[in-house]
């Protein structure tokens, strides 16, 4: 018998514009958990695509426990008992926990009829193996995302899963999650499993893995024993350079009150209040951090202050000027410059090109609109510096942002952001979904901007994030500020319980 | 990116789309005549000599690409807002309805006052006829497709309603033959509001042309439409606004524009567009206005847009295209004694069409699969 539960050897898959795995070997011992990261289009996904079956390699070999395989599709990896945890979830809202578990795979009476008294049982027995109850016959729709996810393990504990591939599972969750997770995860561990855990944050290779594979470039660029390494080391191999962790934070000096929001209430898309009497000041050169689990009024709050929606009551004031329910143009006039929280949706048009993009809120003034017509020549040399300046790849000014990486479209869009000099800056999950080395970048950014006595508003679902930039740190739970906290004497966990409502002293307290 | 031939193989293949989708039409076509008995080599060969061997040929094909030309600048204007104007039809029987009104209403002024008038109504009834739609869909959400077809339905008989209203004089003939006007029709406009078929500036300038071409001076009118419509979309800040509503009207949002506004314009352009059908139909062909000369070209327009890829220079293209076929099936029909009839042309358009939506699907699809990284 093999002492490896899986062996991927020299796997090559070449897409027409990118080599996407390069002569890769993969392996897992058996009952170990092995961390495997990378960067944004580092391979992983790719390799474990064709661990899958989503995918063919052009060339290289399987072997699971020692046995040559070929992986045609994902029926073939279910009979392989490899199992795949998404990191968007599979699941069918409107159905039960059990429902979905044995979901292609009922077992039935009479060869007719579905066996959900045998399927409930099994799916019951499965969550107390793993320490937990699970209401199995709850819908998904009402149980929250850390519930789904280990709806998603069992579903592939069900299928006999020996091999659990776990796409960042930890994106989701909020730190407690993390950590009943981890506890889970190690529990299959003991049980004998091999599990696959892809991540990009470094403190959860330290904390949970036995190896660790790193990949750049569609290449393996090291493999290492998790306790003979350390973060900075991992990091360093991702990129291809050295990075600098520790985010160098000079005193801050406070100047006038530039946003001052005062007993703001207003209604999500539902109808029903999201934003509930929130007030807070940001002074210049003071970055405040918003910190709570996502749908708690966060979004809603950046879209009053923008304009994209309406205040139902209350004021906002930039320095002395009130300017609540203006129009989005209005506020960008008055120099209030906004990263929005979701990417594609609002802060990118994909069929534009990098020129026109940069030019977005800025595009009916001069320079670039004269008279009738936009001025082509001030629009391209505003690219091209941008481009320069922001070092967005690649640098051709005509390409369509759809072509561009979701790093490098976060860059055009801070780049367009920043230019202007705004006096107020909102970033909304400025570092979502990027690479290590985009997110020391954007990081980078919103410092400079501080110290150079702008009021910054972040509102990060990262804690790590939050604690490392935020001056002051306020905690919203339900649509209200449930505390603010200085970062120096915080740490996760209190903004963990604060942020998921489970405070004694739960209060309305005011920013000062 | 650069350098990868497979890649840009496949790019070109998307811009080509509908040519694959027109010659995969002809074969079609080619099944059908076929089937009929005929042979398709001849059939062909008679339908592109006839059309544009020869320049009678030529100038009835520009006739009639004219009308399609503005009609599929109207959907493919609006569909770059993201919006679905299918209410061309509608549209174009208002705006030719103004030309004529006002053409057979103020016949004292001279023509260089008159035309430009006539031109500026047709796109004007066009323009107020979208805009009800455009405002409706902005201010209170309802689906332009649900209004624009209504609006085709009261412009239908509203239209035809004022034709009876304006309806032109018996002729002595009539009377003395004792009828009415079977198709209503309104008076016809003076002299000065109509515009000079091409023949006469040809002949001008000692180039032989026939006289009974009824191309006109609208053709040009169709072609600097095209040309204002591409500056409009592309080098000018009001198209940024409309292309970047179409595209992702929550960003347009976010970057300061306004959705509302951005959707009227773009209705109101795209109906100015339609209703200019009248400039062809009414100024340079019938100098009246008649129901049955303008059905289904508001619905030829989306046709034309979609086979034109939603772009001013694939419109023109593809709308003198629709002219081929449909002035040579004429030409065939009356060649092959009947055998041929004029439908096929009708069976050919659709076809393409359906070809056009599936070339363009499968090309997507090769091109994601292709584009698919890591």
């Amino acid at each position: 018998m093999s002492e490896f539960a899986l062996e991927m050897k020299n796997i090559t898959k070449r897409f027409p514009l990118v080599l996407a795995n390069d002569k890769v070997d993969f392996s897992v011992y058996k009952g170990e958990i092995h961390a495997l990261v990378g960067e944004n289009g580092a391979g992983k996904s790719t390799l474990m695509s064709i661990l899958y079956g989503l995918y063919q390699a052009d060339s290289g070999e399987i072997f699971i426990n020692g046995e040559k395989v070929n992986i045609a599709n994902p029926n073939v990896a279910i009979n392989l008992k490899i199992g795949m945890v998404h990191q968007h979830f599979m699941l069918v809202q409107p159905l039960t926990v059990t429902e979905n578990i044995i979901l292609g795979m009922e077992p039935k009476k009479n060869n007719v009829f579905i066996d959900m008294e045998n399927a409930t049982k099994k799916v019951e027995e499965l969550s107390e193996s793993m320490g937990f109850k699970i209401d199995s016959k709850a819908k998904i729709e009402n149980i929250s995302v850390g519930i789904q996810q280990r709806v998603e393990i069992i579903k592939v504990l069900y299928r006999g899963a020996e091999i659990l591939v776990m796409d960042e599972p930890t994106a989701v969750l909020t730190p407690q999650e993390v950590e009943e997770l981890f506890e889970i995860l190690k529990l299959l561990k003991r049980q004998g499993k091999n599990i696959i855990f892809i991540t990009h944050k470094l403190n959860e290779v330290k904390a949970l893995s036995d190896r660790v594979t790193v990949m750049r470039r569609g290449k393996v660029v090291g493999v290492k024993d998790t306790k003979d390494t350390n973060q900075e080391e991992i990091a360093s191999m991702m990129v291809g350079r050295k990075v600098i962790f520790e985010i160098e934070k000079k005193p801050f000096n406070l100047g006038k009150t530039a946003l001052k929001v005062e007993k703001l209430k207003a209604l999500n898309n539902k109808g029903l209040p999201a934003v509930k009497n929130i007030s807070f000041k940001i002074r210049e050169g003071e970055i405040l951090g918003f910190a709570g689990v996502e749908g708690n009024g966060q979004t809603e709050l950046v879209e009053v202050i923008t304009g994209l929606r309406p205040a139902s009551s209350g004021k906002i004031f930039l320095y002395d000027k009130d300017i609540t329910n203006y129009s989005p143009r209005n506020i960008r006039e008055d120099k209030i410059a906004h990263i929005p929280e979701d990417r594609r949706r609002r802060g990118i048009i994909s069929n534009y090109t990098v020129a026109e993009n940069l030019i977005l809120g800025s595009h009916y003034r001069s320079p670039f609109n004269k008279g009738l017509a936009l001025n082509f020549t001030a629009i391209n040399n505003h690219a091209n510096n941008l481009i320069k300046d922001f070092d967005i790849r690649p640098s051709d000014k005509d390409n369509f942002l759809k072509s561009l990486s979701g790093g490098n479209q976060q860059k055009v869009i801070v780049a367009r952001e920043l230019y202007g000099e705004p006096k107020l800056l909102i970033a909304a999950q400025p570092t979502r979904g990027l690479d290590v080395g985009s997110i020391e970048f954007v990081h980078q950014q919103i410092l400079n901007e501080r110290d150079k006595g702008k009021a910054i508003l972040l509102i990060s679902a990262d804690l790590e994030e939050i604690l490392s930039l935020s001056d002051r740190i306020a905690v919203i739970y339900e649509g209200e500020i449930v505390d603010v906290l200085d970062p120096k004497k915080t740490d996760e966990k209190e903004i963990g319980l604060l942020m998921t409502g489970s405070t004694t002293n739960k209060k309305l307290s005011k920013v000062k | 990116m650069k350098g990868n031939k497979k890649y840009d193989y496949y790019i070109l293949l998307e811009k080509i789309t509908p040519l694959i989708a027109v010659v995969c039409a002809l074969l079609v076509g080619a099944i059908v005549i076929i089937l009929i008995g005929e042979n398709p080599v001849f059939v062909y060969k008679t339908l592109f000599s006839y059309a544009i061997g020869n320049r009678d040929g030529w100038g009835n094909v520009l006739f009639r690409a004219t009308p399609l030309i503005f009609t599929g600048l109207a959907v493919a204007f609006a569909f770059r807002c993201g919006l679905f104007n299918i209410g061309g039809e509608g549209q174009m029987y208002i705006g030719a309805f103004f030309a004529a009104w006002v053409g057979f209403t103020f016949t004292n002024l001279p023509a260089f006052i008159l035309i430009p008038l006539c031109i500026l109504a047709a796109a004007a009834g066009g323009a107020l006829w979208a805009a009800v739609p455009g405002i409706l869909k902005a201010k209170i959400g309802v689906h332009e497709v649900i209004i624009t077809i209504m609006m085709n339905w009261i412009a239908a008989s509203l239209s035809f309603y004022l034709a009876l209203v304006y309806k032109a004089p018996a002729t002595e003939a009539m009377i003395a033959a004792g009828v009415k006007q079977m198709i209503p029709h309104t008076k016809e406009i003076a002299q000065a509001a109509r515009l000079p078929r091409l023949y006469t500036i040809l002949n001008s300038i000692n180039i032989d042309f026939p006289a009974h071409n009824q191309v006109n001076v609208s053709f040009f009118i169709a072609i600097g439409v095209a040309i204002l419509a591409y500056y409009i979309l592309w080098k000018t800040n009001l198209g940024y606004e409309i292309r970047a509503v179409g595209y992702n009207p929550l960003a347009a949002e976010y970057g300061g524009i306004s959705v509302a506004k951005n959707i009227v314009l773009a209705m109101v352009i795209s109906g100015a567009f339609a209703g200019l059908v009248g400039t062809n139909e009414v100024m340079g062909y019938k100098y009246r206005w008649r129901q049955e000369i303008f059905t289904g070209l508001g619905f030829n327009g989306i046709a034309v847009a979609l086979l034109g890829k939603n772009h001013p220079l694939g419109v023109v293209l593809a709308a003198i295209l629709f002219g081929i076929l449909n002035y040579g099936g004429a030409i065939v029909n009356i060649y092959t004694k009947g055998r041929i009839p004029r439908e096929l042309i009708m069976v050919l358009q659709a076809v393409i069409v359906i070809f056009v939506v599936i070339s363009d699907e499968v090309v997507k699809r090769l091109i994601r699969r292709r584009r698919k990284m890591v």
